[in-house]
């Protein structure tokens, strides 16, 4: 039994049109995603915008209506959070990507790492001040700094007020939605080697959300990669990176700048190649809708996103 | 053949905060030749953006000190409208967010025929359609007839990059400042963004300032790279040197804190601290000096200097001589 199961899951929000505000049409922001995550891993979900990778991560978490499909999160279903067990949104914690707007500037750093401590435990001032400070060092900020306000910090300071925020509650699972994005290279990896620190520490499952294929490598045991709302593959680190399958993961792959110079122009006639590969069997890996194919394993832990040979 | 397009001579821009002016660009100088992509790269906070928009004379309540040399003509301290024949004719500028630089209220097709009116009346409107259409065939914009008539916000980000470059190019520019083009867009529309740019330089032979903090960017598009930390170069080089013999502390930690996706890395650097405020700047010594303090006080400048190492590769400061990686967290502290 894996730890997270996501199975079909399917999120179509309406289109209304016409003078009474009727559904027209849907737009299916996510179309039939499965995914598996194991205790202590870190799954990265690649896309580019509009892929439907934040709506899944947020599904799971239920801040989007499931249209159909089900999530099962340490044996039980959670796919209806209402009658879901109420834990278990204790043990499944979210990381925004943003941030600047995802602290609430009129409030100071204890009332908003206390926040889920104040929903779930019933603490006394003194026990919850303590625990705040307690968090705030295990974020390595300065237990003193509770008191300031979010604009008084650095953005990597305030995404990891955001992470001591997430890990408050001892949560099992964190979604992290695009959380160095914003951030530059320096502060970036600071916050990506406490992720990993505090990973072992606290035994942490990470759903990584992110469209920056270095970090997700440097991060990720098993990655899918999103197109349109589906699935174009998936697979180890090593199976996207030195293997990819589908047309439209080597085109991704070939698009990473790298860090080298003298390669550059072998860069560019690979992605060259590659470009006109795309557009030449861009009809045998994608349907007449230009949606992808079910996924067909090739490997134990590769599928691949092909049409059904026949 | 190297052609002096652009050379800026110690640009300082201060700002004022409270009653007092902080420069965030200090006493910069470089050049920009024809046919060069110039990369200025740092986090944020290190005045790259501030010296952009001062070349381009948009920081009205700057106070601007120095000289910026745009062929020959001193821009540092020309009047808008003496400013406003060049801009958009002669030097170009694609801004970072395509969402917020484009006006939401106007056609796409109006928006870059303006440039193109403002500095050429005489054109007809007809004439001025057809080379607009031309403009948006030219960036990779699919049936620019469409596109022409449609708002920007039906566009995707990258299209919206795509009109903003051609409005930056509408009437070849010799000189066109690229500040961050392509931070907000996905990989593979990047990597299109800068084929374009790429295509461009060779076309007009323009010179372009590249404004980034991602390395991959640097790496792929750069002729010369110049680091900025504080409002200051601190190394400046050609792409080759810089990346196989990087100098100075903060070009090497930069370096070893961006997580490849060709090499496996089990820890990623961490620059220690972070960058002071503009009030709170070192303006004395080092000004990397309080990032690297396992180094030794005797090994920084008091006036640090850029120095030649070899011929076009400066490096500020003495202190890149002694610096090294601390191997434990413990030595990270060091001497004190």
């Amino acid at each position: 039994m894996a730890f997270l199961d996501v199975e079909n899951l399917k999120v179509h929000f309406p289109i209304k049109g016409g003078i009474f505000g009727r559904t027209v049409d849907h737009v299916r922001a996510v179309d039939g995603v499965s995914l598996s995550l194991e205790k202590g891993t870190t799954y990265g979900l690649v896309g580019e915008s509009g892929s439907g990778k934040t709506t899944t991560g947020r599904a799971i978490i239920g801040l989007n209506n499931i249209t159909s499909g089900k999530v099962t999160f340490e044996g039980k279903d959670i796919t209806n959070l209402r009658r879901a067990r109420a834990d278990f949104r204790k043990d499944v914690q979210m990381i925004f990507q943003d941030p600047y707007s995802s602290l609430n500037p009129k409030k100071r750093v204890i009332d908003i790492v206390a926040e889920p401590l104040r929903n779930y435990e019933n603490l006394s001032k003194k026990e919850e001040r303590k625990r705040v400070q307690e968090l705030m060092e295990l974020v390595g900020l300065s237990p003193e700094s509770i008191l300031k306000y979010p604009h008084e910090f650095s953005g990597g300071q305030r995404q990891r007020i955001g992470i001591a925020r997430a890990i408050a509650l001892k949560p099992k699972l964190i979604i992290a939605d695009e959380p160095v994005s914003a951030l530059d290279v320096s502060v970036q990896a600071q916050v990506l080697n406490f992720m990993q620190d505090i990973q072992k520490e606290l035994d942490l499952t990470y759903l990584f959300i992110g469209h920056d294929l270095g970090v997700i490598k440097h991060m990720c045991d098993k990655i899918g990669i999103m197109y349109k709302g589906r699935y174009v593959e998936e697979g180890t680190a090593s199976d996207i990176f030195d293997d990819p399958q589908h047309i439209y993961t080597k085109r991704l792959v070939a698009a990473i700048p790298d860090i080298d110079p003298k390669k550059r122009d072998e860069q560019r006639q690979f992605r060259q190649e590659v470009k006109a590969e795309y557009e030449q069997s861009y009809n045998d890996y994608f349907d007449d809708e230009g949606l992808a194919y079910p996924l067909q394993s090739i490997s134990d832990t590769h599928k691949v996103a092909l049409p059904e040979k026949g | 053949m190297s052609e002096k397009l652009l050379e800026i001579k110690n640009l300082k821009t201060s700002f004022r905060i409270k009653d007092d002016y902080f420069a965030a660009v200090d006493d910069l100088s470089l050049s920009v030749n024809k046919n060069e992509v110039l990369a200025v790269v740092g986090e944020s906070g290190c005045g790259k953006s501030a010296l952009a928009f001062s070349v381009m004379g948009l920081h009205t309540r700057a106070k601007i000190d120095g000289n910026i040399m745009f062929k020959d003509r001193d821009i540092a301290h020309m009047s808008p409208s003496e400013l406003n024949k060049l801009r958009g004719k002669e030097m170009g500028m694609i801004f970072q967010d395509p969402l917020t630089s484009l006006n939401p209220l106007m056609e796409v097709g109006e928006q870059i025929g303006e440039t193109l009116f403002l500095h050429n009346k005489a054109l007809s409107k007809e004439k001025r359609k057809e080379k607009i259409i031309d403009l948006l065939n030219k960036v990779g914009i699919p049936r620019p007839e469409t596109v022409f008539n449609q708002f920007p916000h039906e566009l995707s980000g990258g299209m919206r990059q795509r009109v903003m470059i051609a409005m930056a190019i509408a009437n070849e520019p010799e000189l066109l400042i690229a500040d961050e083009p392509t931070t907000a867009l996905d990989v593979t529309i990047q990597s299109q963004i800068l084929e374009l740019i790429n295509e461009l330089k060779d076309d007009m032979d323009a010179g372009i300032i590249l404004i980034t903090h991602d390395l991959g960017v640097v790496a792929e598009m750069a002729d010369r790279v110049a680091v900025m930390y504080a409002g200051q170069i601190v190394e400046i080089a050609d792409v080759h040197t810089l990346f196989e013999n990087p100098k100075h502390p903060y070009t090497r930690s930069l370096l070893n804190s961006v997580p490849n996706a060709n090499e496996a890395q089990d820890k990623l650097h961490v620059i220690q601290g972070i960058v002071p405020a503009l009030q709170n700047l070192p303006r004395e010594g080092c000004r990397f000096k309080a990032r690297i303090p396992w180094i030794e006080d005797s090994a920084h400048e008091e006036h640090p200097e850029l120095h030649e190492i070899s011929p076009g590769h400066f490096v500020r400061c003495t202190c890149y001589k002694d610096f090294d990686f601390p191997e434990s967290e413990e030595e990270k502290h060091g001497v004190s």
